[in-house]
């Protein structure tokens, strides 16, 4: 250790003492290491810059040829067309986006909620050690995987064989639902925290009156953890809304006004991820609605996410 | 009055005191039937998912379709070597340039950072959001500034393997903290009280202490890179080469890819390729999460 230097100064105020250490080999590489680390912690704060810079410049060269109310308010979004008729209404694929979410949503919210008050509530330690790992699994199936199940049996033997319900090879239904089972997990998981963090003494103090499992379940520990569940509601919607792969593969690639789920559906992911594809000239108007979309896309999916975060704290205020 | 009497007086309509009646055996009842059946769908859902697949998938599998490349003509010559070998190729970029960001990342914000500081406060909700990205707009973010833009790579191997690691980054970071927190404080005041620095602290005994549980999270969040398809779609991956990836600057295809594009074929004997290729992807996935988890119960600390 290195002595303390003593510069000793007296002035107007009486002698200060400077009893700052002389920096040694050792403090210097312990300065450096700390700098180091902070420079890889700030990288994550690049990557969102950069994210935004991408996503903005593009947009903003976008909205320099096609005005910003055509492109929100419009319902044609016919890119591929001729130069004349071309049309940029962002409109279809929006509601592409929240349409198909929306039936993914239908099945995962009342599926996944269930399981993570069976998880957190009933279910015996047993029972529980199966339970969970399925889900896990289920959540770590590539979103192709679940593409390949929805086209090739979901929406030819399911949907058209067994329920006779007669949707094209490309249809917004197989597409929503299949993504109803890939957000399952996700719902489930983030609510079952959530629900598993309510202290056990409101239980014990319901059973204490006489409460049913039942009523301890829905009229105590559901409200008591009803942030985080709203959350992982929140959560579960942001990943259907980017979900890209499976609507590739079975939703079609149609931009659509319908309210018919059997029709073929493109979405604003999936129409980033097949014009990309099309190895289309940077800085044509085509290239261009790659950004603008994009840019739309991570606004919505921006806001979900602040929102589920910011009830996620919420919660963990409360009982941690 | 009986005990009984008091506490039928008790339920009033504003009693705390449930009223038990034969209704609400039967609403019990029914509600366990109902979350039986949420987990048995998520149950056959998997069940069916995997069996969908591995009947289509498992009659493809042989040597010669794990050694040969694709073929744009004949589906019986068709093959997966190039996308097998640019998947271990992204897998082996993203975890060189993921674990080192990502446990130098959670270091610092689990031992270094004070927690009411605007700069880490900022840090810590944009690693929150940048986990909720969808994968898509990374693959813009590769599109924009790795392929093209600034660093104009051109949609080689590099630019996929960068695009995945930032992908994954956030994921490897909120594993990692979580580990390094599970390291009780008392083990860094000891280290602390004997002399040794911060960093002699963390690298002695806060790493070694949490290193099965980053091991843990880096294995899953490799695992997540290599099943993801959108980001590599738009940064530009190749789809049926016919050719290894050379290098870092070649022109690669991934196991995703090449089963969404062979999805995609209107020839059937295709389509069962892409479940060829399934059963693979989900072969390795599944050696990987099983090495997570060996490696989570044979080294893991207890405190």
């Amino acid at each position: 250790m290195a002595e303390p230097r003593l510069a000793a100064s007296s002035g107007a105020q009486g002698v200060r003492v400077d009893l700052t250490r002389t920096p040694t080999a050792r403090s210097r590489f312990e300065t450096g290491i700390k700098i180091a680390l902070m420079a890889a912690a700030a990288l994550s704060v690049l990557t969102t810059l950069l994210i935004v810079g991408s996503l903005l410049f593009e947009t903003i060269e976008f909205f320099g040829e096609v005005p910003v109310s055509d492109f929100l308010f419009g319902t044609e979004w016919t890119p591929q067309f001729s130069a004349a008729q071309q049309s940029f209404g962002v409109i279809p694929l929006v509601w592409g986006t929240i349409y198909l979410s929306l039936i993914a949503l239908a099945v995962a919210i009342p599926l996944g909620l269930l399981s993570a008050v069976y998880l957190s509530e009933y279910a015996p330690n047993r029972v529980r050690k199966v339970v969970k790992p399925v889900l896990e699994i289920l959540a770590g199936v590539p979103t192709i995987v679940f593409g390949y199940f929805a086209l090739t049996f979901f929406s030819p033997d399911v949907l058209n064989g067994l329920l006779g319900i007669g949707v094209g090879v490309f249809n917004g239904l197989s597409a929503g639902l299949i993504m109803g089972l890939l957000v399952l997990p996700t719902i489930a998981s983030v609510a079952e925290d959530a629900m598993s963090a309510v202290p056990a003494s409101l239980r014990e103090g319901a059973f204490g009156l006489g409460a049913s499992k039942l009523q301890v379940s829905l009229r105590i520990v559901f409200p008591a953890a009803l942030s985080g569940i709203v959350a992982a509601l929140v959560l579960g919607a942001s990943r259907a809304v980017g979900e890209t792969v499976l609507v590739l593969v079975a939703g079609g690639q149609t931009p659509n006004l319908s309210l018919n789920p059997t029709e073929s559906f493109q979405t604003m992911a999936a129409y980033i991820a097949a014009q990309a594809r099309g190895d289309i000239p940077a800085g044509s108007i085509e290239y261009l609605t790659i950004f603008a979309v994009g840019f739309t896309l991570f606004v919505l999916t921006l806001l979900l996410n602040i929102v589920s975060i910011r009830l996620v704290r919420k919660y963990r205020q409360v009982y941690e | 009055m009986t005990g009984a009497e008091i506490a039928a007086a008790a339920r009033t309509q504003n009693s705390v005191i449930p009223r038990r009646s034969s209704g609400d055996a039967t609403r019990s009842a029914g509600f366990v039937l109902l979350m039986y059946s949420a987990v048995g769908i998520a149950f056959v859902g998997l069940g069916a998912i995997i069996w969908d697949f591995a009947s289509d998938g498992v009659p493809v599998l042989s040597w010669d379709f794990i050694t040969s490349f694709p073929s744009r003509v004949i589906p019986a010559n068709s093959g997966i070597e190039s996308a097998i070998v640019g998947t271990i190729y992204l897998m082996i970029i993203c975890a060189v340039l993921v674990i080192p960001l990502g446990v130098m990342t959670a270091v610092y914000l689990e031992e270094y950072a004070e927690a009411d500081n605007w700069f880490n406060r900022l840090i810590e909700v944009n690693i929150q959001n940048l986990a909720g990205v969808p994968s898509v707009v990374y693959g813009i973010l590769g599109l924009a500034f790795i392929v093209r833009g600034p660093l104009s790579m051109g949609p080689v191997l590099l630019a996929g393997g960068i695009t995945l690691a930032l992908l994954v980054l956030p994921v490897v970071i909120i594993v990692a903290r979580e580990a390094i927190r599970a390291v009780p404080p008392s083990i860094r005041e000891g280290s602390l009280a004997l002399g040794a620095t911060q960093w002699q602290t963390i690298w002695k005994q806060v790493l070694p202490g949490s290193i099965a549980g980053i091991a843990t999270g880096v294995i899953l969040a490799l695992s997540r890179a290599i099943g993801e398809t959108a980001p590599l779609l738009v940064v530009g991956a190749g789809v049926s080469l016919r050719f290894n990836p050379e290098g870092l600057d070649s022109a690669f295809t991934a196991l995703p890819i090449q089963i969404f594009a062979w999805t995609q074929d209107p020839n059937q004997e295709f389509v069962a390729r892409a479940a060829g290729a399934i059963c693979v992807l989900m072969i390795i996935l599944l050696l990987m999460n099983s090495v997570a988890i060996w490696l989570r119960n044979r080294y893991e600390q207890k405190w």
